[in-house]
């Protein structure tokens, strides 16, 4: 795809998406803000994986990272008298350097270590950074840090609720990470990171450095994965150790292989889940006549479940995930289409009707 | 007539007993040089020693009078130096198109990418018609082409070429010998050439070297190896 086609669609996609919260109740658009937050850091992490080829399991604690520079910053700039949207992007650009900080570290040890190494020493990560957030002072603990009350700005305040403002703001950022992602997919970096991740020595005889390539990788993915902390942290108000666990990180990576390694649109879809699965579960388990000890106790273990259920039915049936099955679909229609459409030499289309357009066309790729 | 690639004294080992005991040859600027041996003689070695994929344990590699012993694999390529390695020289999940960009990436001007690739496609014509093909699911033959052809996209002065005949219909190996002998008139291309084909190999060599236990065992013009009957048979087996 070319890189004003990209930008084109990061455009529409980010107005259609805006218009979409116009339709849905201020839940609903919270849940929306929810899903871009963790869009960012599930398309970071899906380039990452599926095409740098590096396994990450600390993603949850980039997150945070990115949260708490976002919390930090902005209660440095309120009590500095800086206000509104210099402080917003002040502060998420600041998410984005203290996370993309930490992902050149780890993407530096990264480059010397392999597979299962690398994994664990995110999952070290992803350990230690909540437990070093509870006990540092100016991270103020297990409560975390609370950010100051923030309503709908001035002129809007009339026209539109908290949540959908709120929705807009997480939306425009995932637009700005996931177009920056396409980009990077799409150009010389995208082509590097492949090469590297199917064979190094080979990528190396082509003049590609593997290690630097491994490295930037990272630091993308957890820029990224930063701007998704910050965005949480700007719809929930707060930043907190216990909300980025060990398990956020494996639903995120579940969530990206669901969709479908190394696809944005399967990010997308993964993020879609990772909001509306817990919720869904819980609905489906209030319907139930049990006891609310027992519902309590499902609802916090069942989306999990279902989510790992998931997991294993599309690795069998589906290795691509939900975009991989997406793209097999629409390409089977096409060609069941081709195949039906009588051929324009043997039965030339009459003048009334008109001529089908599939057959006309030829296949381009994608 | 200056040296392009110089190797002295070189030994090189994977733990044990050295596999190269002192190898030294120089390949002149413009000429293809052929390296012959039987299997097992340390030609794939050397050739990856040259390419800094292994670390010799004594001795040096000069490209035009530069000690590589500091550069790296990838830093070798852009000074000028590619190799074509044993059957891996294609990234099997890039289609032919990408490995060909891969291969100029480095060169930050795309006008000049494109026109290397358009002669690539000019070189090898199967190539072109395979464009969005991916590695994977291309035959052998076209494999080895878009490996050559990668590494040539680069533009390299000097090119080492692991067994590009390995497993080709004689056809496929005479054409690419003669693009190979072409570029080097043409361009002033270098080439060291490592061969189990010795007759395919001297044909178009300007030079060999017989390789023989990780030594040379002999260096003359290529025309004068082929014909020397006695020197065949005892290390070529021919
Ligand atoms: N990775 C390795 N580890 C240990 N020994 C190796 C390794 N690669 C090669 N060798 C040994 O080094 C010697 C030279 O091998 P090399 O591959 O250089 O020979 P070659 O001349 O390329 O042979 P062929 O014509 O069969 O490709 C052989 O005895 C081989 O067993
Ligand atoms: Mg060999």
């Amino acid at each position: 795809m070319s890189a004003r086609r990209t930008l084109l669609l990061g455009l529409g996609g980010l107005i259609l998406a805006i218009g979409l919260t116009f339709l849905l109740d201020p839940y609903r658009n919270y849940q929306l803000a929810l899903v871009a937050a963790y869009l960012c850091a599930t398309a970071g992490l899906t380039v990452l994986v599926g095409l740098s080829g590096q396994l990450s399991l600390g993603h949850a604690a980039l997150m945070a990272a990115g949260g708490y520079g976002f919390a930090l910053t902005s209660q440095a700039l309120t009590s500095a008298g800086v206000g509104g949207l210099p402080r917003f992007l002040a502060a998420t650009v600041a998410a984005a350097v203290v996370a993309g900080v930490l992902g050149l570290l780890l993407g530096l040890a990264g480059a010397r270590l392999h597979g299962p190494y690398l994994a664990g020493l995110t999952l070290t990560l992803v350990v230690a950074v909540p437990a070093v957030a509870a006990s540092v002072g100016a991270l103020q603990g297990d409560r975390g840090v609370q950010m100051q009350f923030e309503g709908v700005p001035g002129p809007l305040r009339a026209l539109i609720a908290l949540e959908q403002w709120q929705a807009w703001v997480a939306l425009a950022v995932a637009a700005v990470a996931v177009t920056g992602l396409a980009l990077v997919r799409d150009g010389r970096t995208g082509l590097r990171m492949r090469a590297v991740r199917d064979d190094e020595v080979a990528a190396a005889l082509a003049g590609i450095a593997p290690a630097r390539v491994k490295v930037l990788a990272f630091v993308v993915s957890s820029v990224t994965a930063g701007l998704g902390g910050a965005v949480l942290t700007f719809v929930t108000q707060s930043v907190s150790p216990g909300a980025y666990t060990v398990s956020l990180s494996l639903l995120l990576l579940v969530a990206v292989v669901v969709g479908g390694l190394g696809s944005l649109l399967g990010a997308a879809l993964g993020a879609v889940l990772l909001v509306l699965l817990p919720w869904l579960v819980g609905t489906v388990t209030d319907m139930l006549p049990l006891p609310s000890q027992v519902t309590q106790r499902i609802d916090g273990t069942l989306p999990l479940l279902v989510f790992g259920l998931l997991l294993i039915v599309l690795v069998a049936c589906a290795p691509g995930g939900l975009a991989g099955a997406l793209t097999a679909a629409r390409a089977r229609r096409r060609a069941r289409r081709r195949l039906t459409a009588p051929a324009p030499t043997t039965a030339p289309p009459s003048p009334t009707a008109p001529a089908p357009r599939e057959s006309a066309r030829t296949p381009t790729e994608g | 007539m200056s040296a392009a690639l110089s190797v002295r004294e070189l030994v090189v080992g994977y733990g044990g007993a050295p596999v190269l005991r002192g190898v030294s040859f120089d390949v002149d600027e413009g000429t293809v040089v052929a390296l012959v041996g039987g299997n097992g003689a340390g030609k794939t070695t050397l050739l990856r020693t040259v390419s800094g994929l292994l670390t010799p344990s004594a001795g040096s590699v000069h490209l035009d009078g530069e000690d590589l012993a500091r550069v790296g694999v990838e830093d070798r390529v852009r000074r000028g130096l590619a190799q074509v390695p044993e059957g891996r020289g294609v990234i099997t999940e890039l289609t032919v198109e990408e490995n060909l960009r891969l291969g100029g990436l480095w060169r930050r001007d795309p006008a000049d990418l494109r026109a290397a690739l358009a002669e690539m496609y000019a070189l090898f014509e199967p190539l072109e018609r395979r464009r969005t093909t991916l590695g994977h699911q291309l035959s052998g033959g076209e494999r080895q082409m878009l490996a050559i052809a990668r590494a040539l996209v680069a533009r390299p002065r000097v090119l080492l070429l692991d067994e590009p005949s390995l497993g080709l219909a004689p056809l496929v190996v005479a054409q690419i010998m003669r693009v190979l002998r072409e570029l080097c008139d043409r361009t002033g291309l270098t080439v060291l050439l490592a061969e189990q084909n010795v007759a395919g190999a001297l044909s178009v060599a300007d030079h060999g070297l017989v390789l023989a236990l990780g030594e040379v065992v002999a260096s003359r013009p290529a025309a004068e190896l082929a014909g020397d009957e006695a020197l065949r048979h005892a290390y070529l087996g021919f």
